[in-house]
Parts: structure tokens; sequence; C-alpha cells
């Protein structure tokens, strides 16, 4: 058994929600700026060439990315040989966010209840899927989540016999009715498989992953591209103002489901995707 | 680039096109989602605007609370369709410019041409690059909604594209 201090964890997540709210990862850097070079439309090339400059600026003046600092959501994998010491691991997350977030001057963007609708005033709480694994090890994937990418995802479940084409058009037309309001050019998380839920979480663990890493199954990274492709054909273009560059991945991941079932999930999120990951 | 002074007068507009780029100096106000849904509860129970809209320019953000020795945090526009609801009668009692992200309905493209009023989109998500154009800030109503309360603000160069301009003309597909 290895110990692991509450203290540890709150000031890791205290740190992380910072970097990541105020430094760009480096592969949506690259993306970005492979975008540029290959974007024929003067006008989206400008505005990639501004968002380029913004990452440029939230890093020097340690600055948020973007006003929406998120609901954050956080993908936790405990190993099974760590004793937890010291609290609450829940509420020792929790204090990471409610500080970094006042440390950061971040926006606090969350509310008590969807109808009374009172600001939490800390950011709090997040949302943490948790997991048990082998191992004396704590994982936190950490993804700040803003919500004009947030609501345009869309869930189906569709017949286990629907053709492919039928899912690939219901990915490619969630994108196309989000047009400028998920902040294009977008990250494309897609769940397949699983149950209702677990769908949506697929969806959700895809846009932890790197834009230019592909599914390691090689009929899945086909996928991937091809919807890339088609995506990028739509020609909504950075802000919704017309482009080369509507899409800077799909990322989907796949997932054991019912006989009777194909749930397909659609989550976006904007070209501002913020992500951090924590090894403890 | 044309620069446009608020409060605006038909004047001003009527020469702009969708695809222009534009940088607005002087005074906007911001607010978003409850800031709308108070002003619009109000006005249905008799009370006056919190600030007179004529030739006003609003701007939808929440903006991030200012760091020590900022007036601000990063200040970038959010999704103006979820104003879609509010905005005719806004432009009705004389608001001229509208500043956000994202595809307006046909209910408020159509009250954009009736009042003679334009929409701007300012960049999404680069909210760091357009803080250091906002020069000065305060709260005008709503304080207790916090990041969503009423704000003056005073701008200098706010970078911004004409996306809908006041013949209904729009950068977004349908």
């Amino acid at each position: 058994m290895r110990t692991v201090q509450m203290s540890e964890i709150t000031s890791a997540v205290c740190n992380a929600v910072i970097k990541a709210n105020t430094i760009l990862p480096p592969d949506i850097l690259q993306a970005l700026r492979a975008a540029k070079e290959k974007e024929s439309v003067p006008r989206a090339r400008k505005i990639l060439d501004i968002l380029l400059l913004n990452a440029d600026i939230a890093a020097k003046e340690q600055m948020p990315l973007c006003q929406d600092t998120g609901l954050v959501v956080i993908d936790l994998s405990i190993g099974q040989e760590v004793k937890l010491e010291g609290g609450g691991l829940e509420e020792a997350i929790q204090q990471g966010i409610r500080e970094g977030y006042k440390k950061g001057y971040f926006r606090n963007s969350v509310v008590d209840d969807p109808f009374i609708r009172m600001n939490t005033g800390d950011n709090t709480p997040a949302i943490i899927h948790t997991h048990i694994v082998p191992g004396e090890n704590l994982w936190l994937k950490i993804l700040p989540k803003g919500a004009g990418s947030e609501n345009v995802g869309a869930l189906a479940v569709f017949k286990p016999t629907e053709s492919l084409e039928n899912i690939k058009a219901f990915i490619i037309n969630t994108v196309s009715a989000a047009g400028a309001n998920s902040c294009p050019p977008v990250i494309v998380g897609v769940g397949c498989g699983g149950n209702l839920e677990h769908c949506a979480y697929l969806a959700k663990r895809a846009l932890l992953r790197p834009v230019d890493q592909r599914h390691e199954r090689q009929d899945v990274a086909g996928l991937e591209n091809e919807l890339l492709q088609e995506i990028n054909k739509l020609s909504i273009g950075p802000q919704g103002l017309g482009g080369d560059t509507s899409a800077l991945a799909v990322n989907i991941e796949v997932g054991p489901t019912h006989i009777a079932s194909l749930p397909v999930a659609v989550n976006m999120n904007c070209h501002c995707t913020r992500r951090a990951v924590i090894k403890i | 680039m044309k620069i446009i002074v608020p409060p605006l007068k038909d004047e001003d507009i009527n020469e702009l096109k969708a695809g222009d780029e534009v940088l607005i100096r002087g005074v906007i106000y911001g607010a978003r989602d409850a800031a709308h849904k108070k002003m619009a509860a109000g006005r249905q129970s008799g009370c006056d605007w919190p600030v007179d809209l004529q030739g006003q320019v609003i701007y939808y953000v929440g903006p991030c609370p200012a760091p020590p020795g900022r007036v601000i945090g990063s200040a970038g526009p959010t999704t103006s369709g979820r104003m879609d609801a509010y905005t005719p009668i806004m432009l009705e009692a004389g608001l001229k410019g509208m500043i956000g992200k994202g595809q307006r309905g046909p209910a408020v493209i159509e009250a954009m041409v009736k009042y003679k009023a334009v929409y701007f989109a300012a960049i999404g998500g680069a909210g760091a690059f357009i803080a250091q154009t906002i020069k000065k800030v305060e709260t005008v109503a709503y304080q207790e909604l916090g990041p969503e309360a009423l704000i003056k603000m005073e701008v200098y160069d706010f970078p911004c594209i004409v996306a809908i301009d006041i013949y209904g003309n729009s950068l977004y597909k349908t």
C-alpha cells in the first residue's frame, strides 16, 4: 500500500486547473498552426491568427484563454493499492478547484440548481467519474468544459442494424447544426456503444485524447479521418464565418453494448480545448 | 478598417456590410442570459430599462474577474442565440448594435431590418486578447448576478466583424 495525503491532491488539482485554463495544450496549438497554413480563406486565416495570439497572451499574462473557464469534468482513476489519508477524496478534489479558480481569477460558472440557478460562487461542484484500477497511483484527467460547445451535443440510440452511413450522417449533422455556437474549429468527441449514460461518457472521454492521436484500432481511426474530412467540407470555418477549418479532429471511443442497441453520442469541444493530467 | 463609436445613429451603420471588419471605440454594455431575463421581466412589470438603450451596443459577455492591476479578466463573447427571445423588444427600444458569437434567429434578423440595427461577431475563445481592448468597467445593475451582472465598459479598438448588417445580409449559412 502507498499512502497519499488529501492535501497533496487538493494542491495538485489547484495547480492543474490554473495551468489548464491559461496554457493551451501543445497538440491544439500545433493543430491551429497547421490549420492556418492550409487555410485558403483570408478571413479564416486571420481568425486562426488571433486564436494563436490569444494563446500567447494568455500564457504570458497568466490570463484564462477564454472567459468560460467551464464546469470542470474529472476522470479519476484510483489505484487499488493506494491508501488515502486526511479527509474525503471528493471534497479534496472540490477544494482544489475552489482554490484554483479563486487564485487564477477565473469565472465561477456553476449554478446550484437547473431551475433556481444560484451561482455556487466557487465553481464547484466538478463532475467526477471514478474508476478503481490496479496499481498504486492516482490519475486525474481534468477537462474545464465550456458550455457553448457542451450545449450543442446530441445522443441517439440506433438500431443495431443501422447503416454506418446513417450514423455518420447523424454525427455530421450534429456538427453542422452547431454551426458557430460551438466555437469552431471544433474537436468532435464521439462515443459509440455502451448504454445511454455510458455512451455520453465515452464521447466525453474522447475529448481527453490529444488531437494528434488517432484511435488505436485501424477501422476506428479510419472513421475518425473520414468524418474529419467530411466535416471540414461543410465550410463552417473558424467562428462559423466560412473557411476550410471547421474541425481540428474527430476522436471516437467505442465500447461494448447490448445486442439490441447502438447508442451514439456527440460531445463537442471548442478550439480552446483545455485539459490537464495529474499523476500522483 | 472602420471605426465605430457608440451611441450609434442610422448613418453610422447604414454603410456597414456583412463581412466588414470594424473597431469599436467608446462605451458598450455587457449583459448575458440572466441580465436579459431580468431586464425583460422588469419591462413586463412596467419598469424602465436599467439603461437608456437608444443607440447603444450590447456585448453578450460574462467576464472573468479582474486580477490585481487590471480592469477585467478574460472577456470573449458568449453564444448570442440564447438572447434571441429578448432581442426584438430591445431593438424596438432603440438598441443599435449587438456583439456576440453565432447565428441569430429569423425574428431577430427581421427586427434588425425593421429597427435598423447591426450584429457584430467577436472572436469566441479569444477572451485574453479581447480583454486588452477593454479599458474601464463598472457594474450598472444586477450586481447579485456576479459574472452575469449588467456592466458598462469603455473599449478602445475592440475588434469585430459585421456578421449581420441592417439589410439582413448574414455571414452565417442558414
